[in-house]
């Protein structure tokens, strides 16, 4: 079994970012990712990121994961493992992790649970069809490996996710039939949603799914109007011919490690389902267990990364490291998320992360 | 179907190499998901369902939800959207739930 100072799980935007910081502090960190390559989600990003140049604005999300990585490979004190899933973390401290075939044991002096969120599903007959996918899905089939999901596909949900992949759809040569929302307005950034407009794509607020056709792939789908209880409205139905079908309907926190350390949770739906309650060290009811990012609540990855920044100078000054300017790095740290969610889209998370905020450090 | 042009990115090469899906000579870049050598090659139905025996295909394509769970060189339950392709490989659609030879 091996010590280690400060085991950070998931090499997402959260996850580069705090191990960097906590190894800038001094501390020894063991970096875990389960896929092949560090990056998270943030690879198969082709968008321009917004806020402001500290995170990384106007660059897009790929070119912001190599500069990540190449800051994680400027530090010696990182070990970085790849195909490594952690597995279980115990009472004891122990954290176990499968490494390609291999089973290995730490007892990490801190854990940073950056693992991310999946992919909501959505209830509606025939949902599991082939050709119905996650649009985190889509992305990574086409701007990771250049490869086409289907040749017409219809978009659910209007928020960013939705919208910014809808656009990424049509620059890959797809056919994007619609965009529906059940919600009567957009949910993402205008900015996005005009990009498609002006590309002729409808957006179809307040419209949602009754049913998907197809006996062994999808072949269409049946789309219906809302009413302002949203309930289905008869005789509303339109029949879109669709051999692809994409789901931007939200993400759900993976927090399966939180729950087995005995982390005090809580449901909030405004941040995605259950998560953590935590301090503004972004350290959990179990002192030893910080998080960061989406496995802490949805949002967006420039406020993962600041997370990861803020969790990784915790962790390591909960571990006796000290450098001059700490003080300084993290005050401004947390000005740099304050101003992240300052904008009216953040109002939701906002009310959400008052639900889980712990008041006192643990 | 491979995108042949795109604004924004350029997509390495790597090399072809070969494998079967069901028996049927199929090929694909080496090392990328089998599921995306699979779906470049029109093939989206991956597995059926142990109880309704319903078709199943690509879902989260990260490792993440179990749906494109497949047969790989005779091993059963291989998450296809994160095991990468090696030239010679026996790719089956799976039924059920799999065993072990």
């Amino acid at each position: 079994m091996k010590e280690v100072d400060i085991v950070v799980i998931g090499g997402g935007p959260a996850g580069l970012s705090a191990a960097v910081h906590a190894a800038k502090m001094g501390a020894g960190v063991l970096l875990l990712e389960r896929s092949q390559a560090l990056g998270g989600q943030l690879v198969k990003q082709t968008h321009k990121f917004f806020g402001s140049r500290q995170e990384f604005a106007g660059e897009r999300g790929f070119d912001i994961a190599h500069t990540l990585m190449e800051q994680i490979a400027q530090q010696e004190k990182i070990e970085v493992w790849t195909n490594a899933t952690a597995l279980g973390y115990y009472p004891d401290g122990v954290l176990t992790v499968k490494r390609n075939e291999n089973f290995r044991t730490f007892r990490p002096r801190k854990l940073i649970v950056a693992t991310g969120a999946s992919e909501k599903a959505l209830a509606f007959p025939n949902n599991d069809l082939p050709g119905i996918y996650g649009a985190g899905a889509v992305q990574t089939l086409m701007n990771l490996y250049g490869v086409m999901p289907a040749k017409r596909v219809l978009m659910v949900g209007a928020g960013n996710i939705g919208v910014i992949v809808a656009y990424q759809l049509l620059q890959a040569g797809v056919e994007v039939a619609a965009v529906i929302e059940a919600a009567p307005r957009i949910g993402g950034y205008w900015v996005h949603a005009s990009k498609i407009r002006r590309c002729g794509v409808p957006i179809l607020t307040g419209h949602t799914i009754r049913q998907a056709h197809g006996t062994t792939q999808l072949t269409g789908v049946t789309v219906c109007r809302l009413d302002e209880k949203w309930t289905m409205i008869p005789g509303t139905d339109t029949l879109f011919e669709v051999d692809g079908l994409c789901l931007a309907v939200g993400l759900s926190p993976l927090t399966e490690l939180l729950w087995q350390a005995g982390c005090k949770m809580n449901f909030v739906p405004e941040l995605g389902g259950y998560v953590p309650w935590r301090n503004e060290y972004l350290q959990t009811t179990h002192k030893n267990v910080y998080v960061a990012g989406d496995v802490a609540g949805v949002e967006e990855a420039s406020a993962a990364m600041v997370e990861g920044k803020l969790a990784g100078l915790a962790a390591a000054f909960a571990l006796n490291h000290q450098t001059a300017d700490f003080a300084a790095d993290y005050r401004a740290a947390k000005q740099q998320l304050n101003a992240l969610r300052s904008g009216p889209l953040s109002a939701k998370v906002c009310h959400g992360l008052c639900k889980v905020m712990l008041e006192e450090a643990m | 179907m491979r995108i042949e042009n795109h604004p924004i990115l350029a997509f390495a090469d790597a090399a072809t190499v070969e494998f079967t899906f069901n028996g049927q000579a199929l090929s694909g870049r080496e090392g990328e998901p089998i599921a995306a050598a699979l779906h470049d090659a029109g093939v989206r139905v991956l597995r059926h369902s142990p109880r309704y025996h319903r078709p199943r295909g690509l879902f989260c394509a990260i490792g993440n939800c179990s749906s494109c769970l497949m047969t790989v060189n005779g091993v059963p339950n291989i998450r296809v959207c994160v095991e990468p392709l090696r030239a010679g490989m026996t790719v089956e659609t799976q039924d059920g739930k799999g065993r072990l030879a």
